[in-house]
């Protein structure tokens, strides 16, 4: 027990520390890396609140991260090139604010239809919702289309530079660590002992009095919000966005990264995550087929470990 | 004593089949009223009918004096009824202990608690261990569900029920499956709830009616052809020859 806390803290504490470390010694790749891979993990700690405790199998969650990095180019593009003054803007409060009321907008109203069907349907619909954001965003030629947005500026925030590679990953690496602890804080509530009294027998929290699609739908709009931010992070990070980052494939990656780490567990979106995008970095060096092997490799997690390599620890 | 339930001509009917037949039944406050039955009878739709989890064709139920007809269940136990299952139904990959705390109405009525601890309050704390102990499940309180025996299921879905501080528990054959060791234990059980609650109890088992029953009727083809206490019942040439035959 003591051991595996540790080996959690050494982790985090590598994450934090290594890529600063690499980034001095003139090696910034890894000090980008690090940036992507929490502002993915985010994305997943977001997903896991409803895939892994709720049982809410999403395969339309890059939409948030889309939406999200949107919510920060169309204000900045705005307010570089005019046109739609009540929305230029380069104030990081504002795209945040735009970001959480759009995802959360969107989780509520795809939500209400979603949470009406389970299993494939589910899954069918959720990635049918995000497509649909995809060819909103492909159809806007003042975006970019399909070519994408150049984010010309980076959201401004006081005392903050986000323009300085290290506050950027700082940035991000703290907001991974909060919303950590904001889900963990949630599953253990009583929403959260609600929800996973849900994943387990809807039927019978029916029968207990419980509001179950209230409930469900609740933690969907928590879940796309939290994705959302880490659009904002995004967008910020790779100063570019297109609706390539929505494709019902990069959904299928934040889930790849919630199973692969563990579903229902704090640090699994994280483990997920790192694993993701060393993979990512080791086998599309390798051969631009990487998604066979790293599908392959999914397929054995979900056979061989369901409960992802978090399980690995916890034995 | 008034009637804490009340059901006028109830009619139900899946296609062809009548589960359910101009159906009269009250249930005085406080008393154990076990429904007999073969297979197939109804029982468990009448329960289901009760609880609102299906509606009747036709015909009224009354709970403490309000028709309840078409109150769909989830708001059954906040009314303050409450029913087990004849198929084991509970939450396996959680604890025993939080089986228990969905179940009470702190839990329901602070749904919408999203940051703050769950399994810290005294109130509910105090409940689990009131409903573990009744039920005799108290050294099973931390363990997943998962691990438990058939029988301490059974045990812990009628604790569940008794978390709710229900008036009315609607028990659909509690002893569904258990040996003749937990079924002694589960009479007991029911035994000591007895007087506590008012209990609609399904059973098969002929020997714990006749030990537990205030008043039983006798459920055949959706139609209940006879009501009374268990001696009239035992009595009856009627049902003798109609059910309790082979026994
Ligand atoms: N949902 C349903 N759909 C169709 N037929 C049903 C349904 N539920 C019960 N029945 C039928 O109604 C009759 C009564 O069933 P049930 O109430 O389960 O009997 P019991 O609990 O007395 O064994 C049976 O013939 C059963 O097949
Ligand atoms: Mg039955």
């Amino acid at each position: 027990m003591q051991f595996i806390r540790s080996f959690k803290f050494l982790i985090l504490v590598s994450l934090l520390v290594l890529p600063i470390v690499f980034h001095q010694i003139g090696m910034s790749f890894y000090l980008d890396l690090a940036t992507r891979l929490c502002i993915l993990a985010i994305a997943a700690v977001g997903l896991n609140l409803i895939l892994g405790y709720g049982g809410m199998i999403s395969f339309g969650h890059a939409a948030y991260l889309g939406l999200g990095a949107y919510a920060v180019g169309i204000p900045a593009h705005h307010w570089l090139y005019g046109g739609l003054d009540f929305l230029a803007t380069n104030n990081g409060f504002i795209h945040i604010t735009i970001a959480v009321v759009i995802s959360g907008l969107f989780a509520f109203l795809t939500g209400l239809i979603c949470l009406k069907t389970k299993g494939v349907y589910f899954i069918m619909i959720t990635m049918a919702f995000s497509q649909m954001a995809y060819y909103l965003f492909v159809s806007i030629e003042e975006y970019g289309s399909d070519d994408g947005l150049v984010i010309n500026t980076r959201s401004e925030i006081p005392l903050i530079n986000l323009d300085d590679p290290i506050q950027m990953f700082l940035v991000s690496f703290s907001s991974l660590i909060f919303f950590m602890w904001l889900v963990h804080l949630i599953t253990k509530s009583n929403f959260g002992l609600i929800l996973s009294g849900i994943k387990d027998n809807e039927a019978r929290m029916v029968s207990l009095g419980y509001n179950v699609y209230l409930h469900k739908l609740i933690a969907f709009v928590f879940s796309g919000i939290i994705c959302g931010f880490a659009g904002v992070l995004l967008g910020n990070f790779t100063t570019f966005i297109s609706p390539e980052m929505i494709d019902w494939s990069r959904s299928g990656e934040l889930m790849f990264m919630v199973i692969l780490g563990g579903v229902a567990t704090v640090m699994g979106p994280l483990f997920g995550a790192i694993v993701f995008v060393i993979l990512e970095e080791v086998l599309s060096s390798i051969t631009i087929y990487w998604h066979l092997p790293f599908g392959l490799l999914l397929i054995a997690v979900v056979l061989f470990f369901r409960g992802g390599l978090s399980s690995l620890l916890s034995k | 004593m008034a009637n804490i339930l009340e059901i006028k001509n109830l009619n139900k009917k899946f296609g062809g089949v009548i589960a359910t037949k101009y159906l009269n039944l009250s249930i005085l406050v406080g008393e154990l009223h076990a429904i007999i039955g073969p297979n197939g009878a109804g029982k468990t739709t009448l329960i289901s009918q009760i609880f609102g989890q299906i509606f009747p064709d036709s015909g009224q139920i009354f709970f403490q004096g309000t028709n309840v007809t078409r109150v769909p269940e989830y708001k059954k136990s906040r009314l303050g009824i409450n029913r087990t299952f004849q198929i084991t139904s509970v939450m396996k990959s959680l604890t025993v202990s939080e089986n228990i705390q969905l179940a009470t109405d702190t839990a329901r009525e602070n749904s919408f608690n999203f940051f703050t601890a769950s399994n810290n309050q005294t109130t509910i704390l105090k409940k689990i261990d009131f409903c573990l102990r009744q039920v005799g499940l108290i050294k099973a309180i931390n363990q997943p569900v998962k691990s438990l025996s058939h029988g301490d299921c059974r045990k812990l879905e009628i604790a569940m029920a008794l978390a709710s501080d229900a008036q009315l528990l609607l028990l659909d054959e509690p002893m569904a499956g258990l040996g003749p060791t937990e079924t002694n234990e589960m009479i007991a059980l029911l035994k000591r709830l007895k007087g506590q609650q008012t209990i609609l109890l399904i059973e098969h088992d002929m020997d714990a009616v006749f030990a537990l029953a205030d008043q039983i009727s006798v459920l055949v083809s959706g139609e209940i052809i006879a009501t009374g206490k268990p001696d009239s019942i035992r009595r009856n040439p009627k049902i003798q020859s109609a059910y309790l035959g082979g026994i």
